[in-house]
């Protein structure tokens, strides 16, 4: 049919804005850095963007049902302290150890789920109470800095694949095409898109809303705790950094609005998050290749992300009844 | 044998009898239509067939065989969709992902796209909307557009049983005609209809069998066109209590002064060309169907609506009020008591004290703070003149029964003493007795001079407290009653826009 790719646009519009921003500043930091953008460049700048975005697309998996995770940097610091104790020694080893991360991942997740569902709690201060948990656990496994991680694996991930590609974007495509797009693909993850547009009419229609919200929660447990593994191997330790917890979550609820991932819930996607995270790191690469001092870095995120939000919010100028301000 | 059949069905909202002995038969291949004012049961009986609602007694039959429905997906599985006045539809979803959504076709665990688009496409022609792009957001269509949405969407789960509440009340004339044709073809397939409508002409085009609900009963059911339109509507009236009203003041003066006017008042699509005089001393009701643009008129009038054009006069002088900030000024002097007691009205966790004095603040304090013993003695009085049972003003609002609650909304604007009172359905779901205090408070205020326009839902209470109603219909103020016209039935048959004189059969076919 005719005029379906301006269909596709429409929909797709928050994420394709999302990777055009992420674009222009991506060449606007390569065109003048001073070295210019060769392979190792591309790895360190890739790496750290990856580790955010992977946070971002366990973000949005929440964000799209209308709730709010802020227990995902928890869940990765977690993740991080369990890793450096049981991702090491033989083959076998290091694989059941990777699998034992990503179960305790998804098991967070899913009680994060089970208490919002059943308990009925608002996502927010259920996450914050379960984030201050994970971030027990984790001091418990790692009162200090320490540890070590199988480093076949963690130079697998950080380093380059052939032809000088980083590998972390491998693992970024390779989590799109095993996490996000099956589930953006199915039933259940339509389920969670109408539950976020409109919880009433996703119940009036049928939908599974408990069992939705609960793969959604599970899921951004399970990507948290992929993070967390990453940051394993960037880092060859763990540390149960509260710092750095909260750092995360914060950074990526702003990575997801920056990827046009709606907070109210029911639109956007994981992508959109993920050059959301990307952009968001290169701000700060931009400040440095321009030789600004980094203390302003801070001041000039907050900028951007300022802009940003204005745009988003420009659909209230067509209010017309005041009341739909304050619902 | 009958297709559906519902018996003694009964349901209650805390005290309230919504629906009671409820009997509704429905056959295949007829389309039956159920009628009732505002608050018969009709929505009830509804969302129980839906499975929204589970009903406290009686049973239902599909095809002999006793079902209960504990979800709207429950029903769905058993044939029967729904399409609600309140749309179904998810906003951030295309339209193919909406008709799909309940059972979307699925290959290897994903949603099979081109299936879906099929489902889709199939369903968009079979409710003769295949104009409609699969592909469109649903939030980016228009209101008929996405009625007609609505019902694709019902029909895709090829229902046996097919309930429309009201869903041609957002239509415009094209897609009506369309609809006409595609529920004619329904019902020759062999689908069981039920309809809803306050429309007396698209009963009379396409009804087979009617049933009257009244009260939360259904009062009688008969073969389409064997009872006159007066007659339907004389089921409909059938009261069972008479409040007591307070007499009405011997005549309002003719030279008392205008407090409000206006004219030529406009919103979007859901008031137009609003013309009205408010005199002091005089209280003028709203009547006409739910929904038919008098809660816009009250929110517009206090400010609320962004874009509203028309004039506003006060004591003779144009003014621009540009909120409710603006409205309860001196010079102004408006109140406006909301629908919504729990959301609008009360911040329900604060004290009685606080709630009562949050809109007098103002004058209750100097150089922005409150003194405290003029609010004290305020609010006391404000008690003491509304009977407001409570232990004390330090209780939380919310603690307070729903009669009483009522009683605060309206206290806190008493203290404000204003000359326009707004009242959008008072009282709803109180008890009679506060129901007949608030009458007479109404009446006191009048005699006192302020001027009053009062939206209700229930008939009665126009009749009882009005000195003129204004009956609105699709936006617009349809027929003004004055006195002695101001009767239930006229009020119901203009309210069905469905009056006995020929101009009002003139603009309904116009229209």
């Amino acid at each position: 049919m005719t005029g379906d790719w301006s269909f596709w646009l429409r929909e797709h519009k928050s994420t394709l804005l999302a990777f055009a921003g992420f674009a222009v500043m991506f060449s606007i930091y390569a065109a003048n850095h001073p070295a210019g953008l060769n392979a190792n460049v591309a790895t360190t700048a890739a790496n750290k963007g990856v580790l955010l975005a992977i946070v971002a697309m366990a973000q949005t998996l929440v964000v799209l049902t209308s709730g709010i995770d802020l227990s995902v940097g928890m869940v990765m610091v977690l993740a991080n302290c369990l890793a450096s104790s049981i991702v090491v020694g033989s083959p076998l080893m290091t694989a059941l150890g990777v699998l034992g991360v990503l179960l305790v991942g998804c098991l967070c997740g899913a009680i994060n789920g089970l208490i919002v569902i059943y308990g009925r709690l608002q996502p927010i201060v259920t996450t914050i109470a379960t984030g201050s948990i994970y971030y027990g656990a984790a001091l418990a496994l790692r009162r200090v800095p320490g540890g070590d991680v199988d480093s076949t694996l963690a130079d697998a991930l950080t380093g380059q694949l052939p032809g000088g590609v980083p590998a972390s974007l491998g693992l970024l495509l390779a989590l799109v095409l095993i996490v996000w797009l099956p589930f953006r693909r199915s039933a259940i993850g339509r389920a969670a898109y109408a539950i976020g547009s409109s919880e009433v009419a996703a119940y009036m229609s049928g939908v599974p809303i408990r069992r939705a919200k609960f793969v959604a929660y599970t899921l951004s447990g399970l990507l948290a705790a992929v993070a967390g593994l990453f940051l394993t191997c960037i880092t060859y330790s763990g540390e149960a950094s509260a710092a750095n917890g909260s750092t995360y979550t914060l950074y990526s609820i702003a990575a997801v609005v920056l990827g046009g991932v709606s907070l109210f819930g029911g639109s956007g996607s994981a992508i959109g998050a993920i050059f959301g995270a990307l952009m968001f790191r290169t701000i700060g690469d931009l400040l440095f290749v321009f030789n600004v001092e980094p203390l302003w870095q801070p001041l000039f995120q907050g900028l951007v992300l300022m802009a940003a939000i204005c745009l988003g919010a420009a659909r209230l100028l067509r209010i017309r009844n005041r009341l739909d301000l304050y619902g | 044998m009958s297709l559906f059949v519902m018996r003694g069905v009964s349901k209650r909202y805390g005290g309230v009898r919504a629906l009671q002995d409820a009997e509704l038969v429905i056959e295949a291949g007829r389309i039956h239509a159920v009628l009732g004012e505002n608050g018969a049961g009709k929505s009830t009986l509804i969302k129980i067939m839906a499975g929204v609602v589970t009903p406290d007694e009686g049973s239902m039959l599909l095809e002999g065989r006793p079902v209960s429905f504990a979800s709207p997906a429950a029903a769905h599985a058993s044939g029967i969709a729904c399409i609600f006045q309140e749309l179904s539809l998810i906003p951030d979803l295309s339209v193919a992902d909406n008709i799909a959504i309940s059972n979307p076709p699925c290959r290897f665990g994903l949603i099979d796209r081109r299936a879906q688009r099929r489902m889709a496409e199939d369903a968009l022609t079979r409710a003769g909307a295949e104009d409609i792009h699969p592909s469109a957001l649903v939030k980016d269509l228009s209101l008929s557009r996405r009625q007609m949405v609505e019902i694709a969407k019902a029909l895709a789960r090829k229902p046996r049983i097919l309930i429309l509440d009201e869903a041609t009340s957002a239509l415009t004339a094209a897609d009506v005609t369309k609809i006409y044709a595609v529920l004619k073809r329904l019902r020759a397939e062999g689908l069981a209809l039920v309809y809803i409508s306050h429309r007396m002409h698209e009963i009379v085009e396409l009804a087979d069998d009617c049933t009257v609900f009244c009260n939360g009963r259904s009062v009688a059911t008969f073969a389409a066109g064997t009872r006159t339109d007066n007659e339907v509507v004389e089921l409909m009236i059938g009261r069972e209590y008479n409040a007591v009203f307070p007499p009405r003041t011997a005549h309002v003066a003719s030279d008392s002064p205008l407090l409000l006017e206006v004219q030529g008042l406009c919103w979007t699509d859901k008031l137009s060309d609003i013309c009205l005089q408010l005199k002091a001393g005089e209280v003028i009701g709203l009547g006409g169907l739910d929904g038919q643009g008098q809660r816009e008129l009250l929110l517009a009038l206090f400010g609320v609506l962004r874009g509203a054009t028309g004039e506003v006069r006060i004591d003779g002088r144009a003014v621009a009020i540009t909120g409710p900030h603006a409205a309860k000024r001196g010079d102004i002097g408006m109140a406006l008591i909301p629908e919504d007691r729990k959301t609008e009205g009360l911040m329900l966790p604060m004290s009685v004290r606080d709630n009562l004095s949050f809109a007098a603040l103002g004058n209750l304090s100097r150089w922005g703070v409150v003194n405290a013993a003029a609010e004290r003695a305020a609010v006391e009085r404000i008690v003491r003149l509304l009977a407001v049972r409570t232990d004390g003003t330090d209780l939380a609002a919310g603690s307070l029964s729903g009669g009483n609650q009522q009683k605060l909304v309206i206290g806190k604007w008493l203290l404000m003493a204003p000359r326009i009172l707004l009242l959008n359905d008072p009282t709803r779901g109180i008890d009679v007795g506060t129901k007949q205090e608030i009458y007479q408070l109404l009446r006191q205020l009048a005699v006192a001079g302020a001027a009053i326009l009062f939206y209700s839902t229930d008939y009665d209470e126009l009749v009882g407290c009005c000195d003129r109603v204004l009956v609105m219909y699709d936006g617009a103020i349809k027929r003004e009653l004055v006195g002695a016209q101001i009767t239930e039935h006229a009020l119901i048959s203009n309210a069905l826009n469905i009056g006995a004189q020929d101009e009002n059969a003139a603009t309904q076919r116009a229209t």
